[in-house]
């Protein structure tokens, strides 16, 4: 990722330069360098008093790869949700020798772990429902985002929207993944392929849940599903979601509307059980009830437990029914004999 | 469309060679060949010293492929993204030449107007994934890789990991340098899988020489050993050699 350390250097260009397109000659004047990636530098720019995102690159292989993506976005019907929406595509000659760019809607805002540093943790369900169900229109479009990580993520508002910037590791179904962060990867984890699928955007999500709750990232260390587990289990906020961000980890989701879901009710369920426990605590006269909620809160699998229990008093029955018919009987023949 | 394969050498090193040939001549030599020569400079807090950096990027140059410094920790992720860049890089190579008969003259994909690009890069995708890969990768082992070596297995799974996620044949096989009775040992022949790698290997170490000529000399032949397809990228143009510092 941050390994190019020597090509950042070779071009840097500095606020109030002008940039003009050799193929369209729409010109651009850059205010500030606002990220870089692994593909290009990022620049806040203007166009005729409007702001605008320049990326650039001197590898035009990656931009036009990227411009495929943006296209294709701006295909699916409805709001631009997914990522940002493309403007404009041109090569530059500067003094650095021929640059490629083109120039996007600015989204601004924190990226998802800022924001949720600084609103709280109350927004972490909500925002993760957008990206849900934003994932979901991607996927049904034939895409995988790929590198799905919390810098990819801009929440802008109001009212806070999540969007997704930088679609480099935007991938077709079904293709190897082209790029990816290891901590969110599938395959660093040892829990899956790095081939491009619905499972593998949702793992990475689930990844970012539990990066929520462990800012600093996990570091790897036996790997695999035991230490993702144990580490949800550590904290409360993550234990909520335990169901559904396991299931995701495993690849047990088919969609990411099925994910949304799952986390929607995981939600409900959390506020059924706060109430059940303060009425409970209120009402200590109705013993009854709190029994009752213990043997429907455990849902389908308690089920089976209850009809096993019953199979085995059944036999107990039996067998009581049984001995005592046998003492009865003997006493029976025990007397007549006498 | 494009049938031929794309044969790489992966050479994993922290150091300058000490023994043998010049390795950037022999990386000139398999790039005649149409095999690409990438290279991976292993440091860790301490930097490489100059004439092994200078080494390292000569080796890469000259064998019309990229080279890489890392520290130890990051190398899962270079291992792959260094296979993936120098791969299309010669299916760009490839693609630009098939342009040049189309179009004409010196034209490549960069003098195409921007809205025609992105078909030629449709093409080029379609290509990386679906195109046959051979990687050889050659691993120093003297003795200052010694603990590094946990590492670089654990990065060759990751990079047959990325590899094999594609719908493309890949085919592997590890060299290392040097060996216990010659310059260079074959650890593992070609296989489609890099999991095979036994745990033999994390304890390999051997004498303070890096023969990384002759290394390279054994790998190159190895390509030929094999019985293959005439290499279509034999006539490498200059295009991707701007790309490869």
């Amino acid at each position: 990722m941050m390994m190019n350390h020597t090509w950042k250097t070779q071009y840097r260009i500095s606020p109030g330069t002008v940039i003009k397109g050799k193929w369209h000659s729409k010109q651009y004047v850059i205010l500030k360098e606002l990220g870089f990636g692994a593909n290009g530098v990022v620049y806040l720019a203007k166009y005729n008093d409007t702001q605008i995102a320049l990326k650039m690159s001197d590898n035009s292989m990656s931009i036009t790869s990227e411009v495929n993506v943006l296209k294709s976005f701006a295909k699916v019907q409805g709001p631009p949700t997914l990522g940002p929406s493309l403007f404009d595509v041109d090569d530059w000659h500067s003094s650095y020798g021929r640059l490629s760019y083109y120039a996007m809607e600015y989204i601004h805002g924190p990226d998802l772990l800022a924001f949720i540093q600084k609103k709280g943790k109350a927004w972490v369900p909500v925002l993760f429902l957008q990206l849900l169900s934003d994932l979901d229109k991607l996927h049904e479009n034939g895409w995988v985002f790929g590198d799905l990580k919390p810098e990819n993520l801009i929440v802008t508002g109001p009212p806070p929207t999540i969007r997704c910037i930088d679609v480099g590791g935007t991938t077709i179904q079904g293709r190897a993944i082209k790029e990816f962060t290891e901590f969110y990867d599938r395959g660093y984890w040892g829990l899956g392929s790095r081939k491009a699928d619905r499972g593998y955007d949702l793992f990475a999500v689930a990844m970012m849940m539990i990066n929520t709750a462990y800012p600093q990232r996990l570091t790897k260390t036996t790997g695999g599903l035991t230490q993702l587990k144990e580490a949800i289990r550590q904290k409360p906020e993550l234990k909520r979601f335990e169901k559904v961000i396991l299931k995701a980890l495993q690849g047990h989701y088919q969609t990411a509307g099925q994910m949304r879901v799952d986390l929607l009710s995981a939600m409900s369920d959390q506020k059924n059980s706060h109430n059940s426990t303060k009425t409970a605590g209120v009402s200590t006269a109705g013993s009854k009830r709190p029994a009752m909620q213990q043997a429907a809160g455990g849902g389908p699998m308690s089920r089976q437990q209850y009809r096993k229990k019953k199979k085995k008093s059944g036999w107990m029955e039996f067998f009581f029914i049984g001995v005592v018919l046998c003492v009865l009987y003997s006493m029976y023949i025990f007397l007549k004999l006498l | 469309m494009y049938t031929g394969k794309i044969r790489q050498i992966l050479l994993i090193t922290d150091g300058c060679s000490n023994q043998g040939e010049d390795p950037i001549a022999i990386a000139a030599l398999a790039r005649e060949q149409g095999v690409t020569v990438n290279v991976i400079g292993v440091m860790e807090q301490d930097v490489i010293d100059e004439k092994g950096m200078t080494e390292i990027e000569g080796i890469a140059m000259s064998g019309g492929g990229v080279s890489q410094i890392v520290y130890a920790q990051q190398l899962s992720q270079t291992v792959q993204m260094v296979t993936r860049k120098a791969m299309n890089q010669t299916i760009q190579g490839v693609v630009n030449r098939e342009l040049q008969q189309i179009l004409g003259r010196s034209k490549t994909m960069e003098d195409l107007p921007p809205e025609k690009r992105g078909e030629v890069m449709e093409v080029v995708d379609e290509l990386g994934e679906t195109v046959e890969l051979e990687v050889l990768i050659l691993v120093d082992t003297s003795a200052s890789m010694k603990h590094k070596l946990p590492t670089v297995k654990e990065a060759l799974f990751d990079l047959s990991l990325s590899l094999n996620a594609r719908t493309g044949e890949n085919q592997f096989s590890v060299y290392v340098f040097p060996g216990k009775r010659n310059d260079v040992e074959k650890l593992l022949d070609w296989t489609p899988n890099l999991q095979n790698l036994t745990s033999v290997f994390s304890k390999l170490s051997t004498g303070g020489i890096t023969p990384t000529g002759p290394a390279l000399r054994t790998a190159v032949s190895s390509f030929n050993q094999k019985p293959s397809l005439r290499s279509l990228l034999a006539s490498d143009d200059e295009s991707y050699l701007e790309d490869s510092v």
